[in-house]
């Protein structure tokens, strides 16, 4: 299929049309995900670099799985025992891996921006793992297709986004997608983990979570990092969870068959109650199963774009 | 009275245009301001041709930073006074955090021999002094004998001082030298040296935000002491709307301070930095449109007193980066005059505020000679083309930063001429 994007680096960049066009394409490499063998060769002889100068498990992994599902071959480079540890821009490690000609890129880095900066200078496409607290578009377009499996469409849904919104990609990339393909948003969290200029966002902000939950279709817990505590943005972890942990009662008012997600990794007790977390309202696991189906459609999608035309 | 060696012929004075002036020169000094053609040049004195440019007063840019000694890769004193003289400054200071900083005679010596050297005519190069040893913020530097080597200001800039006692005692030992103590407001705390301003873009951008209270607090405080301790300070590149209402209250209440903000606070907002472009990441930060109009207002008024351009030049592999990575600053030199004029004809500026804010105050404020265009001043001026139009490139700009947000803009106006002491030093 043609497809009109060299690179995601944020879900700003898709029209409608092409996020349900990946969602569509997810749904159909889902399917492969549930055979007994796991395998189909449509980027055979396809390398991907896995470049991931931010720790991180699971998205890597999870990159990783999808890219072997698809024959592609696939290159980890981390930031431990790299040159980056030495030291070398970013600039140089850019045209370092251009020198290796892959067909795909996808980075995880600490600095907002640094996908952006790097597709510039790259011929190959370059998919955004992660950048800063800018974007997370492949979670963003997981989450999206695990509630679409779930309710079938967005269209008219509540989503309430809960948490560290100042520091979380997951939360700028979330709030696009999911107003994109018709959902309402809203936030909840501490003013201390929210933007001063939150309004810019354009969604309900609200600082109560009893309030922020009343009828609303999912909730999408975000990680909290700890450190937040010592950097004075909080008092301590209990009265976090207090006031916005997520469980069963606050979950009673939220709609019928209200559903929770959480990135991940879950700080049991602590965003979520644990309980809650393995409850079947929890697609905490569903989540994972559809980050490999879409980061599937996003390799094919953006490698096989590149592909002469007969 | 002497007979004059150079007469500028039919130029147009800026606050007067419609009125074409002979400028009469002798012994680096005016003469005297003529209307056109009411006398002649004298036998053997040199004729500059001026018709249709306009004629201003030397401009003086109390803050600049030329990167020598130490990190003369981002520009030198030779360069960096090179590009000021294009840009039409006749003065330049130059702040203290080079490497090593000037926090001794040895290093002020090392300046001032470096811009003798290269440009023995000028512009003249006024290094600003350390406030305290190695800028760290924790004892005083040898003021006296900064002050003994030449240095005609103090400050931390860059890395502005926390702890107000410290500053406060950093203010009365410079107040008994007579020497003047210009400080860089932020609190760095409450805005750490983001670069980028906390509002709506950096919101959308995921980026860390400085928030305009983390200067307005530090403005405040350098207030209240100036006016508690009756000893003047100066306020560095302003750029925000709060700021300008504290220092409009304490300079109403009589308080000894002075005030600067630079072109790029007036011509640019922190839309600039969309698209994470670090040419736009500057200290403090690009702010709002509202925050324009505020600074607009306050030149007007005189609640600011002047313009400098806080060129800060950088390296183009420097600024090749990440946003969070990449260093503050703008290289200013060359592009503040056709900014700040283009805002005076489109009628965001009176003319009358651009002259005073270039040419008058910086001068009043630190202490040197004036010109006025009366017997006696000075011969510093510039001859500058109001019509010409010119494209900022980075082949265009001779500063070694090529490093502005302008890149690839039109301005309009070209200094063809700058006077220092009646050389014309471009
Ligand atoms: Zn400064």
């Amino acid at each position: 299929m043609s497809w009109p994007h060299k690179d995601l680096l944020d879900v700003t960049q898709l029209a409608k049309a092409d996020a349900l066009a990946i969602l569509n394409a997810a749904a159909s490499f889902q399917e492969i995900n549930s055979r007994p063998v796991k395998k189909v060769p449509i980027l055979k002889g396809k390398s991907v670099v896995l470049f991931f100068a931010e720790a991180s498990t699971r998205t890597k992994t999870s990159f990783d799985v999808a890219g072997k599902r698809l024959s592609a071959d696939t290159f980890a480079l981390q930031k431990a025992g790299s040159s980056l540890s030495k030291g070398e821009s970013l600039k140089d490690t850019v045209l370092t891996l251009q020198a290796m000609a892959p067909d795909a890129i996808v980075m995880r880095h600490n600095a907002s921006g640094a996908a952006a900066f790097i597709a510039q200078r790259l011929d190959c496409a370059v998919i955004n793992a992660g950048d800063g607290w800018h974007a997370h578009p492949t979670q963003a377009l997981l989450d999206a297709f695990t509630l679409t499996r779930r309710w079938g469409s967005l269209e008219g849904r509540t989503v309430l986004i809960l948490g560290d919104i100042a520091h979380s990609r997951v939360a700028r990339s979330n709030i696009h997608l999911l107003r994109l393909l018709g959902a309402n948003v809203r936030l909840c969290g501490p003013r201390t983990l929210l933007p001063h200029a939150v309004g810019a966002l354009g969604v309900p902000v609200f600082s109560n979570l009893d309030e922020a939950v009343r009828g609303v279709d999912a909730v999408m817990c975000l990680r909290l990092q700890l450190e937040r505590q010592q950097a004075g943005l909080l008092p301590d972890l209990r009265e976090y969870s207090r006031r916005f942990g997520m469980n069963q009662a606050r979950l009673a008012k939220a709609a019928r068959n209200a559903v929770v997600l959480h990135p991940g990794p879950i700080n049991r007790g602590l965003e979520i109650a644990s309980d809650l977390a393995d409850a079947p309202e929890s697609l905490i696991l569903d989540q994972v199963a559809s980050g490999v189906a879409v980061r599937m459609a996003l390799l094919h999608l953006y490698i096989t774009r590149k592909e002469p035309k007969e | 009275m002497s007979q004059a060696e150079l007469v500028v012929r039919s130029a147009l004075p800026a606050l007067d245009p419609e009125n074409p002036v002979d400028l009469f020169v002798a012994k680096g000094r005016v003469l005297g301001l003529h209307p056109a053609g009411a006398y002649p040049a004298p036998e053997g004195a040199k004729v500059h041709d001026a018709q249709g440019l306009v004629l201003l007063p030397g401009l003086t840019d109390v803050h600049a930073h030329l990167r020598e000694p130490g990190q003369e890769w981002k520009e030198t004193i030779a360069t960096g006074l090179a590009a000021a003289a294009k840009g039409g400054f006749v003065n330049v200071f130059c702040m203290a955090n080079t490497d090593p900083v000037n926090d001794k005679a040895s290093v002020t010596q090392f300046m001032l021999d470096k811009a003798l050297a290269t440009h023995p005519r000028g512009p003249r190069l006024f290094p600003v002094g350390a406030l305290t040893v190695g800028l760290d913020g924790k004892e005083l530097a040898p003021l006296e004998e900064l002050k003994a080597a030449g240095c005609r200001a103090f400050s931390n800039d860059g890395r502005p001082v926390a702890d107000s006692e410290l500053f406060r005692r950093a203010m009365e030992y410079a107040s008994d030298l007579g020497v003047p103590v210009i400080d860089h407001c932020e609190d760095p705390f409450l805005a750490p040296h983001a670069g980028i301003n906390e509002g709506a873009v950096s919101a959308r951008l995921g980026l860390r935000g400085a928030p305009t209270a983390g200067e307005a607090i530090q403005v405040a405080r350098d207030c209240l002491l100036a006016q508690y301790l009756g000893v003047p300070v100066h306020l560095a590149h302003i750029s925000c709307r709060q700021s300008v209402e504290i220092i409009r209250r304490a300079k109403a209440q009589g308080a000894p301070v002075t005030a600067e903000t630079c072109p790029h606070y007036l011509a640019l907002t922190e839309e600039a930095c969309e698209g994470y472009d670090t040419a736009a990441k500057v200290n403090p930060p690009l702010r709002t449109k509202d925050d324009q109009l505020a600074l607009l207002a306050a030149l007007e008024d005189g609640t600011i007193d002047a313009l400098a351009t806080d060129h800060a030049p950088h390296a183009a592999h420097e600024k090749e980066t990440p946003f969070d990575e990449a260093p503050n600053g703008i290289s200013g030199f060359e592009t503040a005059l056709s900014v700040t004029w283009e805002l005076a004809q489109r009628g965001d500026l009176s003319t009358r505020a651009l002259v005073s804010a270039w040419c008058v105050r910086p001068a009043e404020i630190f202490g040197l000679p004036l010109n006025r265009f009366q017997e006696g001043d000075p011969a510093d001026f510039l001859l500058f083309d109001p019509k010409a139009r010119w494209k900022v490139t980075p082949q265009a700009l001779v500063s070694k930063g090529k490093n502005t947000p302008l890149t690839g803009r039109e301005l309009t106006g070209v200094v063809r001429a700058c006077f220092v002491a009646g050389k014309n030093v471009l």
